[in-house]
């Protein structure tokens, strides 16, 4: 089973990754583009029979590892269907 | 006394480590890999420069489970002297050992140069022969120097003067422009709440000799000394001095 992590810094750490990527996005013209915030992506194959396992899992590795809970947080997403 | 410089994968701070302790300061010193369990009687730990495992994930993320780290961990909570050195801090606010944690550079850009700091608190082991206020010229190199913490945390540490360097320019003061990563409160090193565990991204080992230019480093590594041959440390520190 496929579990993706998708880490960011929280909203009150400051981005400048995400700054310099938005500034250079405005000097190309995409002033529509009114923000950036760079994080990570992770894909996780998981041997768990359910996707609540996957979850969990992968919420625990997240924790321990994955995230840095000062500065970042997670979001997690299992695929559901058959492999 | 005996230095432990411990060596993880990518770690290029190590030698100068052991040179400042074992050439510069004349004391016993002995590398430690990061798979040991062991500190081999050391009286104090070094965990030195570098770019362990590559910075891979974040800055010291992946060093804080090598087996080395329970003996360090242990080892501190006795009330043994640790020095995170640049990575080494960055090591040591992964494993909690410290509060806070690292962001990148505000410019985005890795700084390599001598900068100046202020000693803020000379009641720790690696600080107490200095003067107070003491202005140290020491060279940085590093891309994630960018302290952080939340507030909460930021009124404890300030409270409990747990933040032992600030970023200051020539004269002592602090400034923006003296500040070249965008830390904190122009933080550049911190200690715990016990104050035997301290971490600073300048690097004193670096600047023990006047042919390096500049030896204000080395009163860390002669406060140690002087820590250990006090007894002013207790637990780890103590029984081993």
């Amino acid at each position: 089973m496929r579990a993706r992590v998708f880490v960011t810094l929280k909203p009150s750490v400051f981005d400048p990754q995400g700054r310099t990527i938005v500034d250079a996005l405005h000097s190309l013209g995409y002033n529509g583009v009114e923000d950036v915030r760079q994080g990570k992506y992770f894909e996780l194959e998981v041997a768990a029979d359910t996707a609540d396992k996957a979850r969990s899992l992968a919420s625990e590795v997240a924790d321990k590892l994955l995230a840095n809970p000062v500065i970042e947080s997670y979001r997690i997403e299992v695929d559901s269907g058959a492999r | 006394m005996k230095f432990a410089v411990i060596v993880f994968p990518g770690s290029n701070c190590d030698h100068d480590a052991f040179h400042a302790a074992k050439d510069v300061l004349r004391q016993d010193a002995e590398f430690v890999w990061h798979k040991e369990t062991d500190l081999r009687g050391a009286d104090a730990v070094i965990l030195p420069g570098g770019f362990s495992h590559g910075d891979y994930l974040r800055t010291g993320a992946i060093a804080r489970f090598s087996p080395v780290m329970n003996a360090v961990k242990s080892f501190a909570a006795a009330g043994g002297p640790v020095l995170g050195i640049c990575n080494g801090f960055q090591i040591l606010l992964e494993a909690g050992m410290l509060p806070g944690a690292m962001l990148r550079n505000r410019d985005l850009k890795f700084h390599c140069e001598h900068v100046h700091v202020r000693v803020e608190q000379t009641d720790t082991p690696f600080t107490l022969a200095c003067r107070p206020k003491q202005v140290l010229r020491m060279p940085i190199a590093h891309g994630e120097g960018n302290y952080f913490t939340t507030p909460d945390e930021l009124r404890r540490l300030e409270q409990n003067r747990q933040i032992v360097f600030r970023y200051v320019n020539a004269q002592g003061v602090v400034t923006d422009e003296a500040n070249p990563n965008g830390a904190l409160e122009s933080i550049a090193g911190i200690c715990n709440e016990q104050r035997n565990v301290v971490g600073l991204m300048p690097h004193p080992e670096r600047a023990c000799e006047l042919s390096l230019g500049s030896a204000d480093g080395r009163v860390m590594f002669e406060s140690v000394i002087a820590a250990l041959h006090q007894g002013t440390l207790t637990g780890a520190g103590r029984a081993s001095a």
